[in-house]
């Protein structure tokens, strides 16, 4: 199962943070310090995925800007790795080209597809057009 | 507003506390818009809004986050979205169905034939979402959703075929999570069951070849030499990623069947000179499984090597642990290299080792009594001592105290060695300054172990000076003991027997000399003793408001006191468990002589069921992982996978390195090939004798007769719903007169729960009601349950049964004979982990099954009821559908509850009626029924944490089978 999924830039700033265990705040910024350092500290050629302590983290990289998600041991590590780059191409026809700045300034948004698409730490719909739905629709709604 | 709350949100996300702001939220969620209501908190009233949008996210926020409270008020609304016509609304209401049922399952148990429905949706979205309820259903009873599998089955296929909508698809391969979803499932149905498993492979092959669409694979026999091959693929593959699940893929595979890392040899030694830490590490876990006596060295040098490279606490922890457990699995190979490798273990790992390290070295050195030990001992002496003389200021802590003990214990063994150079080098380590007090106890444990004479017995003297003054308690007092037994050598004699150094010391753990004490104790007013948690429970119920009525405090308090006088029976009986464990002991060590003269068979049996049993369990398990990856793999590399296949995988090595790796090869795999020899013969050898077994004395035959009875067990035994001990190995056979053959297992740990075994030798033969009057006397008088084919094989039958005692549930279990020769003698072991293991987690979840077979009837007048009823404080109060027969639809609904788990009527009121029932003497459950808009009203209460729920459950279950 997911346990959450990060979204960070290269000088180590979180632009997202979702749990889907309780994790108490004073210990969020600890372990995604750590988790990041993890994942900035890799190269092009090592593999994408980090055994940290009791669960593993699958992380890539977009140009500046690194999604982590970190998964209990039972997960599928390719199928969440493929799962960040379905997150990030939902991303992308959303804002049409998407960019760190968006991210920070619609976090609403990003939230809600990230809520269409994962549930309680598990994966529940990779379906873009099906993601997309809800959101479309209430932007309808506050533009009419 | 919206923007602030955004904004709160971010800063929350960064670490600072934004607690304030939450009120806000909630104030923002009942005014405004959509938008404003999504970015505050949702409140229930939503859910009867018509909006679509507003329940959609409603829904939404349900299955995140819901207090359990709340679920029977809204249960019916989102039931009632099931049936909405808009397929997100559908959905939603699924996932919010699922979260109701994480949170509290047996709330939801009514509306699993809409869970079925949703399955059969025809939207793909409402579909995938209902596999999460099923993933988890399976996960807790594989049994119970054995008839899904087709269904499943045909799911996978439409969707690997290719029917979903086109959106569906993920880089042109159709709906990838949703096929592992598929797949996770079907691995969980598909264990341990053949016929299902058959089902799918099938399905299983179509998906493979589909996903493995570039590679020709030509079909071979067994699905095994499939998934090698596919994982062969995987390791090849120059990318980084798919380099670290094939190795991961094959890691779970060798462990059914080291053979298969042959082919692989060379990828595994590459990927071992791997420059990332992470595939390094993946690898050895790789080596560790194929790991045998002739490899052991080869492959701890390669973990220490690593461990010396790595930086990662836990790493070093969880790597360290392996070369350890290695190490001491072939101990007696070489005892040089053992001890040194222990001794890297101990300063690498540092303090950093899982306690239990050190103490299985220790014990491992002290056991035995052979010269192999001896020469063990002698051996760690030595080293220690030349470790001692060198710079020892480095060594961690825990090392350290190891060292010590050794050297207390085994440095007599040295004769050339004077006990006093010894205690200097110990004295020494007490005046380093990284020493810790633990250390330095252990080191004047050791020095008091030596008893020197002579010049030493200054400095000894000199030692226990400075610290019989120590601000340390415990130093102080190993510090008394060192002087006082060093200046007494008669004592010293007494209490450090050198020669009876390995009888182990007996301990009074009933603690038995102080009970004398306690009475006077008691006697003089003190309070009796409490168990920690009892004492923290009362603390806290103190604390508690109070919000029973003031009149009933006192029957809390009463129970309360009852609860600490019944520790003592306990407290007793569980001594008389240990006294009863250590005749066991004995018992099984004369057992393991018997086996270690027939150790080559046990080797043999093992082999076998690897090839007959486990390799295909494997099979299902392993499958999904596999294809689930390889499946999204082609999804990534459809474009390259062509153009990368075409050229070799492995650049060629330069020949002389490729020599070297060979070479390494080698020595890494062998004792692989040659086992897989040993095992095709022996599979062949086993099978002769299964044809026949009605004549021969031999030991094999028995041993894989009762083996192959041994893997039969456990499918069967799950469906009949019973608890069957698993009646595991020997049986002998022979040629004697013994109709009748009744041993006494030992009692199962578990106080309540006597298991009985009495075998019946019914040459009649089979399963005939009459098994039921061959109950031991003292037991037909008492109501059974039915008597249950467990299974059969060749001529043996064996059925069960339960009985309810006063004060335990006896399990009979009946072995008859059904062929026509006389089964002389049988020997029967019972291994009753099942039952154990449901009883000890009692007091947190009672179990439905524990409940069923030990729910009895509690008869109580009317008065005797309203008194307790009052006294109950846990309570569960549920709606279940009433049974109509013609008769009075209550007093039939109670005769069904009645019979089907023995509660009993106390009276019928109207439509009303009380029922009470007991686990045991002390664990009461009353409940209370009332007839109510066609509904029958039950109401549960108990002294017990969640026995009305585990009750309830059950009375759902026993209504709804019929």
């Amino acid at each position: 199962m997911i346990k959450f999924v990060l979204m960070v830039n290269q000088q180590g700033q979180t632009r997202l943070s979702k749990y889907y265990e309780p994790v108490e705040l004073s210990k969020r910024a600890a372990l995604e310090a750590v988790a990041v350092r993890c994942c900035l500290s890799r190269g092009k050629h090592q593999c994408s995925f980090v055994e940290y302590k009791d669960f593993k983290l699958v992380y890539r990289q977009y140009a500046a800007l690194y999604v982590v998600v970190g998964v209990s041991d039972s997960e599928n590590e390719l199928s969440i790795y493929e799962l960040i780059q379905n997150f990030v191409e939902v991303l992308d026809k959303y804002f049409s080209r998407v960019s760190e700045l968006d991210i920070m300034f619609n976090l609403d948004s990003v939230h809600i597809i990230l809520d269409e698409m994962i549930q309680n730490g598990h994966i529940v719909e990779t379906n873009k057009s099906r993601i997309l739905a809800p959101l479309t629709a209430i932007d309808k709604m506050a533009d009419g | 507003m919206k923007e602030l709350m955004v904004r709160a949100i971010y800063c929350e996300m960064l670490g600072y506390g934004v607690s304030f702001s939450y009120i806000h939220a909630i104030k923002l969620a009942q005014q405004g818009n959509v938008l404003e209501k999504r970015v505050g908190v949702f409140s229930v009233i939503l859910l009867h809004d018509t909006n679509l949008i507003e329940v959609c996210m409603a829904l939404t926020v349900v299955s995140q986050m819901f207090p359990k409270d709340m679920i029977p008020a809204i249960l019916p609304l989102v039931e009632e979205k099931l049936n909405h016509p808009k397929e997100i609304i559908r959905r939603k209401a699924v996932l919010a169905l699922y979260k109701f049922y994480l949170i509290a399952p047996n709330q939801v148990q009514h509306i699993h034939n809409k869970f079925r429905k949703a399955l059969c949706d025809k939207d793909p979205g409402v579909m995938s979402a209902s596999l999460h309820i099923y993933l988890q259903l399976i996960q807790e009873n594989p049994e119970g959703y054995k008839d899904l599998a087709p269904s499943f089955v045909t799911i996978l296929k439409q969707v690997v075929g290719g029917k979903l909508p086109m959106d569906f698809n993920y880089h042109s391969v159709p709906a990838p999570w949703l096929q592992i979803h598929l797949l996770r499932i079907l691995s969980l149905l598909g264990k341990n069951d053949q016929s299902t498993s058959e089902i799918m492979y099938e399905i299983l092959d179509e998906s493979l070849r589909r996903a493995e669409m570039n590679h020709n694979i030509t079909y071979e026999d067994t699905f095994l030499l499939k998934a090698a091959k596919c994982i062969g693929n995987f390791v090849l593959s120059p990318k980084i990623n798919l380099k670290y699940l094939g190795l991961k893929a094959l890691t779970y595979v060798v462990q059914q069947d080291p053979k298969l890392a042959l082919q692989h040899q060379m990828t595994i030694i590459e990927c071992l000179d791997h420059s990332d830490l992470i595939i390094k590490r993946e690898t050895l876990e790789l080596l560790f499984r194929i790991t045998n006596d002739q490899n052991v060295t080869v492959i701890v040098e390669k973990m220490l090597d690593f461990l010396r490279i790595s930086e990662d606490d836990h790493t070093t922890i969880d790597l360290v642990g392996k070369v350890a457990e290695l190490a001491e699995k072939y101990p007696y190979k070489y005892n040089e290299w053992f001890i040194d490798t222990m001794n890297t273990v101990f300063s690498l790992g540092g303090d950093l080792l899982q306690p239990d390290i050190p103490n299985s070295f220790l014990k491992l050195l002290s056991e035995g009594d052979v010269e192999e030990d001896k020469k063990l001992r002698l051996f760690a002496v030595n080293s220690y001592i030349s470790l001692l003389q060198g710079d020892s200021s480095k060594l961690p802590q825990r090392f350290l105290q190891v060292i010590c003990w050794v050297l207390g214990e085994y440095s007599h063994l040295r004769e050339d060695l004077e006990p006093g150079v010894v205690v200097r080098l110990l004295a020494k380590l007490l005046d380093m300054k990284s020493s810790s007090s633990e250390t330095k106890c252990w080191v004047l444990m050791a020095m008091t172990k030596l008893c020197p004479g002579g010049a030493a017995l200054a400095l000894v003297h000199d030692v226990s000076e400075t610290y019989s003054s120590s601000l340390d308690t415990m130093l102080r007092q190993r510090a008394q003991e060192l002087q006082i037994l060093s200046q007494d050598s008669e004592l010293q004699a007494k209490v450090l027997p050198r020669s009876a150094s390995m009888e182990p010391v007996e301990v009074d753990s009933s603690l038995s000399f102080l009970d004398g004490f306690v009475s006077e104790a008691l006697a003089a007013g003190a309070a009796p003793y409490k168990p920690p948690h009892q004492r923290q429970e009362e603390l806290s119920r103190s604390k508690a408001l109070n919000l029973e009525p003031y009149g009933l405090s006192l029957p809390i308090s009463i129970s309360s006191c009852s609860i600490t006088d019944r520790q003592s029976p306990t407290l007793l009986s569980i001594s008389s468990g240990l006294s009863g464990d250590s005749t066991d002991f004995s018992h099984k060590g004369s057992r393991t002589g018997y086996n270690s003269t027939a150790l080559k068979l046990d080797g043999v049996k093992r082999l076998w069921g690897r090839d007959g049993y486990l390799a295909q369990k494997e099979q299902t398990e392993e499958a999904p992982r596999i294809e689930a990856a390889s499946a999204v793999r082609s999804a990534d590399q459809l474009g390259d996978n062509n153009a990368l296949n075409s050229q070799t995988p492995n650049p060629t090595p330069s020949p002389e390195c490729d020599q070297e790796k060979q070479q390494l090869a080698s020595s890494l795999f062998v004792g692989l090939a040659s086992q897989s020899t040993v095992s095709s013969g022996s599979a062949e050898q086993i099978t002769d004798p299964l044809v026949s077994p009605s004549d021969g004395s031999d030991n094999l035959l028995y041993k894989s007769l009762l083996d192959s009875l041994d893997l039969d067990v456990s499918p069967p035994e799950q469906t009949a719903g019973l608890v069957a001990p698993n009646g595991s190995c020997d049986a002998e056979e022979e040629p004697a007169d013994a109709d009748v053959k009744e041993i006494e297992t030992p009692p199962v740990r578990d106080e309540r729960v006597t298991a009985e075994a009495s075998p019946h030798d019914d040459p009649d033969g089979s399963k005939d009601p009459s098994l039921a009057s061959h109950l031991p006397a003292e037991l037909s008088a008492l109501s059974h349950s039915k008597v249950t084919l467990l299974f059969s094989k060749q001529n043996l039958d064996v059925s069960a049964c339960h009985v309810q005692k006063e004060d335990s549930v006896v399990l009979v279990v009946f072995i008859s004979n059904c062929s026509d020769s006389f089964l002389h003698q049988i020997r029967l072991q019972v291994d009753s982990e099942e039952l154990e293991v449901r009883h000890a987690t009692e007091n947190l979840k009672i179990s439905s099954f524990s409940l069923i077979v030990s729910c009895r009837a509690l008869r109580l007048s009317t008065e005797e009821y309203g008194a307790m009823w009052l006294a109950f404080s846990h309570d569960t109060k549920q709606n279940l559908t009433l049974i109509h027969d013609g008769r009075d639809p209550l007093a039939a609904t109670l005769d069904v509850l009645k019979r089907k788990l023995q509660l009993h009527v106390v009276e019928i009121i109207g439509v009303e009626a009380i029922v009470a029932c007991c686990l045991q003497q002390d664990q009461p459950c009353l409940m209370h029924c009332r007839m109510h808009a066609g509904m029958l009203a039950v109401w549960l209460r108990s002294p017990v944490p969640d026995l009305p729920d585990c009750l309830l459950y059950c009375c759902q279950r026993a209504l709804q089978e019929l």
